[in-house]
Order: structure tokens, then C-alpha cells, then sequence
């Protein structure tokens, strides 16, 4: 019989990775924000679990940061450029749904197969859901991949360092408090710049497709 | 008891109470959506009706027409006698397994559809084609989950599934979870329920298993009914045997442990059914070409369960 602690976090875990599916499917960008903050919990629910149950202090910094940061601060910030920016709906994306689906499967099995070997070695408390936050990562990476809006390819962007944090936490029971709060820091600038960014982009071109950035020349 | 005696007993329980539980899914339906609901034995009333009424055949109906209600009905009995429903001892079930189910379950698909074309109707084909394909999507992902569960319980057949899942220690699993939120959507698309099909439209451009079944009449119609309840049942009672499987009775229980279970599958049914019904209450139906993602979602959901038990054990 696993302990109690141990089967929240691979509750958690598996929420995460739900979560990330959700977010792959998802077309509107009102929801995805939704979807967004809820990955925030699950990730602040694993690594609280993960602090009282393996006593390191830090982590329970590290579960406030992400339950402030990602489920409050950035998905407010988001909300008010989705409302700002007048866009709800993101376009079809480049792949169709099912098709998307079965790529983000195909990527899920490689990603446990490629924590199969790292995990074994490992004797943390979580070292089982290391495959995961790699599924989690290669997930949003996908997301970023398929879609053509600026603001979703952020959300995945976000989705994605999500995934790394779950790594570390499951890997190495966290990154240094330091190392974190400048993560943290970056990412809330980045999110920042990129929201200047897309008045820009929308200025310009008159939509926020990022299709219109890759011609760089200059039409005569 | 000896086990050919539950055995009988159990398929004869399961054919008496199928429809009376899609009167009672009718009847929840009916009062989620506000309206005054039909007597819970309407199905049994309409039964009879269409037994003693004249049986009318197209005029090129072939004998795989005539034959298929029988097979239709046949197939879902026989499905009955391997799904545990108040014991798990069945003599019938180590016989075939949980995959053998589902090739049962796709050969009455497969004779049905086949009928349908039969007549040679514009309805007829157009939902048999419906019909292949929701089935095709949809059978892949109930055979995920029945794999998860067998993973979970090394074995295939439903009854030691239903033993070792209620013999655990309680703990909380994801796999089964994703397991079961898949089956809930297989069960839904398999029965032509309301997210991709409406049971209660006829005469719509929309619907998949009334188109199949327009052109029978009178006792074969019954016989088709019937089959349909059944298999309605058949899956709520996999479902119970994967998810929910406390209440069964143990091999060689006496006659008061099979009340007992009996009581507490009626129990389980009749939430089960006020659950289904509030599902189709809150869903819009689907667009027909909706269907695939919805069935795609379902299989994900699968192999995700099964994958989360392969890396976490749980």
C-alpha cells in the first residue's frame, strides 16, 4: 500500500497531464486562460504535497509562489489582454483536433519512455511522475507548435515552464528558492513585454497571427 | 446455490429488468426536463404492444432481415451471461472473456447494419453508416478500458475483474478514473444516446439507431427494442463490474446473499440512470461530424489511464 502523500501526488500529476490535453484541444482563448490557472492548482496542490510530506521548508515557498504567480497574477494579467485585445477566439489550428490528440499521445508515451531509465535511478518520493512533467512540457510544447495566435502560443509558452517546474519538483524536490524567484520574476516580465508586444503585433498587421512575422523583408 | 442455477438466474434478471431501467432513465429524463414522466413499465407496455401486433415485411426482406432481431436479441443475452451482474461465480463467463464481449457487442452491430442495408432504403444505409462508424471509433477506446482495468487485475474476464478491484485496499487512482470517465463517454456514443444520437427522435435527418430499425414492425421490432435495452443494461453493468464492483455476491453464496446483491445492483442502477439522465439533460447533441473528436476524446482519456497505471502503479 503506497502512502497517502504518494498517491495525492500522482493525483495530482495525472490532473496536470489531463489538464495539458485539455489545453491542446481547447479553441477558445477565454477557457484556455481558464485551463491555464487550473494547471496553476494542480501544480501548487503537488508540490504542498510534496513539501509536508518530504519536510523541505523552502517548497512551501515554492507552492506559495506558484498558487500567487500562476493561479492568480497571470491569469488575470491574461484575462485583461484577451478583453484588451477584443480577441476570444483563436482560429482553427494547424492540425485538426483528433489528429492533434493522437500526436500529443504519441508524445506522452515517448516522454515515459524516455523517464524510464531516469527514474529508476532515482529514490525521491516522486521520482514516478518525472515522465509526466516531461509529457507536460513536450505537451505545451506541441501547443505552441499547432497553433498560429500570439496569445495562445504565450499560454503554452507558460504551460510549458509549468512542466519544467514539475520537473524539478519531482526530480530534485525543487530548485534552489533563489533560482525560482528569478524563474518567477522572468516569467512575469516576459509575460509583461510580450503583452506590449501584442499591441504591437496587432498594430501593424492588423491581427494577431503570427503567420504575418515570418515574411522580414520589407514589400517595395 | 450451484453456479448454472445463478447463472440462469442471472441472464433471466437481466432480461426482466432492462427495460423496466430504461423506463427509469425515460422517467428521470423526463423530470429533469420538467415534464410529467411516463409510467416506469411504459417499455414493458410498449413490448407487448408490438408482440401482438401483425409483423409487416418489406417486400425483397431477405432471411438475414428476418433472422437478425433473433441474433440481435441473442448476442445481448449472451453478453448478459458473461457481465457479473449479482454473482461472480458464472460458469459462462471462463468461457469467454471481457474482448470476446466486445466482439460479441461488434457482431450485433455488424448484423444489424447489415439488415438495415438490407431493405434497401435511403434511411436504412444512411444510418447503418452511422452506425459502423461510431462504432469503429468507439470500440477501440472500450478496449482500452477494459485493458486498464485487466492491467490492474491481471486477468481479462470480468468477473475476477469485479473480484480483485472490490478486494483492494481503497486508494486513489487515476487510471480508473480516466478509465471510467472514457466508458462513461463509449457507453453514451454505443448506445445512441444523447451527445451523439437522440433515442427519442424519429423521422430526423440526425438520428443513427432509429434509421437502422425503421423498417421493422410488430414482434421483430420488440425483439429489437428489447436488444437495445439489454445492451443499455449490459454496459451499466460492465461499468459496475470495472468501477463499482462492491455489492456482488461471492461464489457459492446462499440464496439470501444474492438478494442482497440483486438489491444492491438495483440500487446502483437507479443512480447510475438518474446520472445518465442528467448527462443528456445538461449535453447539447453533437453534429454528426462532431462525433469523431468526442469518440477520440473518449479513447485519449483510455490510454492515458493506461499509461498513468504503466508509470505511476496506480
Amino acid at each position: 500500500m503506497t502512502p497517502l502523500s504518494t498517491q495525492l501526488i500522482h493525483l495530482c500529476a495525472a490532473l496536470l497531464l489531463l489538464l495539458s490535453f485539455a489545453m491542446l484541444s481547447q479553441r477558445r482563448v477565454a477557457a484556455l486562460v481558464l485551463l491555464f490557472a487550473w494547471q496553476g492548482v494542480a501544480l501548487f496542490g503537488a508540490t504542498l504535497v510534496v513539501a509536508v510530506g518530504t519536510g523541505q521548508g523552502h517548497l512551501y515557498g515554492s507552492a506559495a509562489m506558484t498558487l500567487l504567480l500562476k493561479v492568480i497574477v497571470l491569469p488575470t494579467v491574461l484575462h485583461r489582454l484577451i478583453v484588451r485585445l477584443g480577441v476570444r477566439w483563436d482560429t482553427e489550428p494547424l492540425i485538426n483536433t483528433p489528429a492533434t490528440m493522437l500526436v500529443g499521445l504519441a508524445l506522452v508515451v515517448f516522454s515515459f519512455g524516455l523517464a524510464q531509465p531516469i527514474s529508476a535511478l532515482a529514490s525521491t518520493l516522486t521520482r514516478s511522475t518525472l515522465g509526466i512533467a516531461i509529457a507536460v512540457v513536450m505537451l505545451s510544447f506541441l501547443m505552441m507548435i499547432t497553433r498560429r495566435k500570439a496569445l495562445s502560443q504565450v499560454i503554452g509558452f507558460l504551460a510549458m515552464e509549468n512542466g519544467l517546474f514539475f520537473a524539478a519538483t519531482s526530480a530534485t524536490y525543487g530548485m534552489p528558492m533563489v533560482v525560482e524567484l528569478g524563474i518567477a520574476l522572468d516569467v512575469l516580465v516576459g509575460v509583461l513585454i510580450l503583452g506590449v508586444f501584442f499591441f504591437q503585433i496587432r498594430d501593424q498587421f492588423d491581427s494577431l497571427d503570427l503567420h504575418h512575422l515570418e515574411r522580414l523583408k520589407e514589400e517595395r | 446455490m450451484s453456479a448454472a442455477l445463478v447463472q440462469v438466474l442471472a441472464v433471466m434478471l437481466a432480461i426482466a429488468l432492462a427495460p423496466l431501467f430504461l423506463g427509469w432513465v425515460n422517467c428521470c429524463r423526463a423530470w429533469l426536463s420538467n415534464r410529467s414522466a411516463p409510467p416506469l413499465a411504459q417499455p414493458y407496455r410498449a413490448l407487448r404492444k408490438l408482440f401482438g401486433k401483425e409483423l409487416v415485411l418489406a417486400e425483397h426482406a431477405s432471411t438475414l432481415f428476418r433472422r437478425t432481431p433473433y441474433l440481435l436479441f441473442g448476442a445481448m443475452a449472451t453478453a448478459a451471461a458473461i457481465v457479473p451482474t449479482v454473482g461472480t461465480d458464472l460458469p459462462f463467463a471462463r468461457a469467454a472473456d471481457a474482448i470476446a464481449l466486445v466482439g460479441l457487442f461488434a457482431a450485433a452491430r455488424v448484423s444489424i447494419s447489415l439488415a438495415a442495408m438490407d431493405v434497401g432504403t435511403a434511411f436504412g444505409s444512411l444510418g447503418a453508416r452511422r452506425e459502423m462508424m461510431v462504432g469503429f471509433l468507439a470500440e477501440p477506446a472500450l478496449l482500452m478500458v477494459i485493458f486498464t482495468a485487466s492491467m490492474i487485475a491481471g486477468s481479462t474476464a470480468l468477473p475476477t475483474i469485479a473480484e480483485t478491484i472490490a478486494g483492494r485496499e481503497l486508494a486513489i487512482t487515476p487510471s480508473l478514473a480516466f478509465a471510467g470517465v472514457a466508458f462513461v463517454m463509449v457507453l453514451l456514443a454505443e448506445n445512441a444516446r444523447i451527445p451523439i444520437d437522440n433515442p427519442s427522435t424519429h423521422l430526423e435527418l440526425t438520428m443513427i439507431h432509429e434509421a437502422m430499425v425503421l423498417e421493422y414492425s410488430g414482434r421483430h421490432l420488440a425483439l429489437v427494442e428489447w436488444a437495445a435495452a439489454l445492451k443499455l443494461f449490459n454496459y451499466a453493468c460492465i461499468g459496475f463490474a470495472l468501477f463499482l464492483p462492491w455489492g456482488l455476491a461471492p461464489a457459492g453464496a446462499g440464496a439470501g446473499a444474492l438478494l442482497l446483491a440483486a438489491a444492491w445492483l438495483v440500487a446502483k442502477l437507479a443512480l447510475v440512470g438518474a446520472g445518465l439522465a442528467l448527462i443528456e439533460t445538461l449535453s447539447a447533441k453533437l453534429r454528426i461530424f462532431r462525433a469523431p473528436e468526442f469518440l477520440v476524446t473518449a479513447f485519449l482519456l483510455a490510454v492515458l489511464g493506461l499509461l498513468v497505471h504503466l508509470l505511476l502503479g496506480s
